[in-house]
């Protein structure tokens, strides 16, 4: 038998037999069942806001705004889908931020890979001081302002590119990058290949990264997420509606757009139902906004924690 | 020349010999060093600034210094005080529930008593840390509305008073550090059970015939075998004690709780950004990072000391 818990030695004494099987029983059975309330409780308070939204969006407005649905969907519509999807905002700033997601994640492997890779040979003359030189922005920075005048001296302000270029690369994932790659391509493979006259270009591009797939999985996600989430470029670096990315639009319907509590009394039937109407697109915009990460989810989640391990190797 | 060949090959080739082979290794670190220079340590110079009166068109070079004029304006006014104190306090409110928070899920986790619900739960608290800080924002709004909001709804039901949560001050830090913790105590946790995987099978054998409980076993195996992870997290956290996230102390900040969501970063925008005082803001930035820095190395060399674990 495979069970766990069934496994109790058997001691030679019979009264010692009873007093230890007492014992080890009474306290790991109070901690089990302390344990796993807590785990339910946790689970819980973890997913029942977001099965809540899922279900709200669904579900008629007033039932939703009064309260009425709190387990199942009552009152099935799609009408706030509709909304969101008629909402030319939303999908301008659906389709930018696929722009900057897609082109960011290139630009950010193109400049995090090689180098993660040129940063793992132990061979590599003036490595330290490379590795000090990347490190040490991860602990000091200029700031805010600054940065912010170095994009606008590059005429960066205001494009495409500002999207782009200032978190071109993070020194993070270049460090978890590195330490895979230290860990993984084995010295041998490379003093192979050097005495075939295989030069480092080629030794990266033909062995290393079909080796790697794993951590490209990794990198490309890591910068892919945070592409998608960010806002705090756009909202630095971009004037123009025109170019802003779905987290800013999102900005303006779900945080900047609150009714006033104080308008309460007397307030109109007409003024009743926008209100309506707004606080229930909001639950269909959260889940439209969420939507890639959720397909995504199953195949993010896996790689994010064998990132995570990976990083905290301390190489 | 000839006579000094054998020995260099023995030892390695001479510089020249070596970059001729490994040039293209150097050209890799091109791009990265090229953005990072550019927007890490031109910025690191052009904080000059805050020594000045910065002027656009006239630059670094060019705008008149002011030596410390800036960093006295700042602490000479009594929202410095107010700013700064709201600072620690929200980090120093997060920091204690953020970092014991992802330890404990991780102990519960690893004594789970079926793999499978272990893995549930792992997987679901796991997921709003991929949600995005405005959708989270966005979602207080909409749980915590004082009139449509399912929070006070069942606040009335169970015969309590409506509060309009995100517009009261007093409800700001508890609801930030409440969704942080929500947000971030699965991911945080990722690491803790790393290193709980890690601990030798053996020491439970031999604990469990000892008849230690798991509470035990807790104390005496796993809590010091993941201690080192534990220091360094700690070391990490506290060296970034004064920049509490930006980004979701903006989105939460409205005109009714700035008395307590003001801190050093978002007074940083508004006076650089939305006031075009740019010296003045690059100095109280300054003092943030510095601020930061500072602390990062006393954590650091106290770890040393005390645990021999350390970043560096």
């Amino acid at each position: 038998m495979e069970m766990v818990g069934m496994r109790v030695d058997k001691p030679k004494k019979p009264n010692d037999y009873n007093k230890r099987r007492f014992r080890l029983f009474g306290s790991d059975l109070s901690f089990d069942i302390i344990n796993t309330f807590f785990l339910i409780l946790i689970f819980a308070v973890v997913t029942y806001p977001l099965y809540y939204i899922i279900i709200a969006s669904f579900s008629a407005p007033e039932l939703v705004l009064n309260g009425q649905v709190t387990i199942f969907p009552r009152g099935f519509q799609l009408g706030s889908y509709e909304r969101v999807f008629n909402n030319p905002d939303v999908l301008r700033g659906y389709w930018n931020t696929i722009q900057y997601t897609t082109v960011g994640t290139i630009v950010n492997m193109l400049v995090t890979i090689p180098a993660a890779y040129a940063m793992s040979r132990s061979d590599l003359k003036g490595r330290g001081i490379f590795m000090l030189f990347f490190a040490f922005t991860m602990f000091f920075g200029g700031g805010m302002i600054p940065t912010f005048l170095v994009v606008q001296r590059l005429g960066l302000l205001d494009t495409f590119w500002a999207m782009i270029f200032p978190g071109a690369m993070s020194v993070w994932n270049l460090i978890i990058c590195r330490n895979f790659f230290q860990n993984n391509i084995p010295k041998e493979l490379l003093e192979c290949s050097q005495m075939d006259g295989c030069t480092n270009r080629r030794f990266f591009m033909q062995i290393v990264l079909p080796l790697s797939k794993a951590i490209l999985a990794v990198m490309v996600l890591f910068y892919a997420v945070g592409h998608w989430n960010s806002f705090f470029n756009a909202l630095i670096y971009l004037r123009d509606d025109a170019r802003m990315p779905l987290q800013m639009v999102l900005r303006r319907l779900l945080v900047l757009a609150q009714p006033d509590p104080n308008l309460g009394a007397e307030m109109m039937e007409d003024w009743v139902r926008m209100l309506m109407e707004v606080e229930m697109l909001k639950y269909a915009l959260v889940v439209v906004a969420s939507v890639p990460i959720l397909i995504l989810y199953p195949i993010v989640q896996k790689h994010f924690a064998q990132g995570v391990m990976i990083g905290s190797i301390k190489g | 020349m000839i006579d000094a060949m054998p020995k260099v090959k023995r030892k390695g080739k001479g510089v020249l010999a070596y970059l001729k082979e490994n040039w293209d290794l150097y050209v890799m670190l091109v791009p990265a060093v090229a953005f990072i220079a550019i927007f890490a340590y031109w910025p690191m110079y052009g904080v000059l600034m805050a020594f000045q009166n910065f002027n656009p068109f006239q630059g670094i070079f060019g705008s008149p210094w002011v030596g410390l004029a800036h960093f006295e304006r700042f602490f000479g006014t009594p929202t410095a005080m107010r700013i700064i104190m709201n600072t620690v306090i929200l980090s120093v409110q997060t920091l204690i529930f953020t970092f014991p928070a992802p330890i404990i899920l991780a102990i519960m986790l690893h004594y789970c008593i079926s793999k499978r619900f272990s893995r549930i739960v792992q997987s679901a608290t796991y997921f709003p840390f991929f949600i995005a800080t405005v959708v989270l924002v966005g979602m207080m709004h909409l749980f915590f509305s004082p009139s449509v909001g399912i929070v006070n709804h069942a606040l009335e039901a169970l015969g309590g008073q409506r509060i309009v949560f995100m517009a009261d001050a007093a409800w700001f830090r508890p609801l930030f550090v409440g969704s942080r913790v929500w947000q971030g105590t699965g991911f945080g946790a990722i690491i803790f059970i790393a290193a709980l995987a890690g601990v030798d099978p053996t020491l439970y054998e031999a604990a469990t015939i000892d008849g230690a409980s798991k509470w035990n076993r807790i104390r005496h195996i796993d809590l010091p075998t993941i201690m080192p992870t534990i220091i360094i997290m700690l070391i990490l956290s506290l060296g970034s004690i004064m920049s509490v996230g930006f980004e979701q102390v903006f989105l939460m900040q409205n005109p009714r709780n700035t008395e307590v969501s003001e801190i050093i970063a978002t007074y940083v925008y508004r006076m650089g950004l939305m006031e075009g005082r740019f010296s003045f803001a690059a100095a109280v930035g300054l003092f943030n990072s510095v601020v930061n820095f500072v602390l990062l190395i006393i954590v650091n060399f106290i770890a040393k000391k005390v645990s021999s674990t350390s970043l560096w």
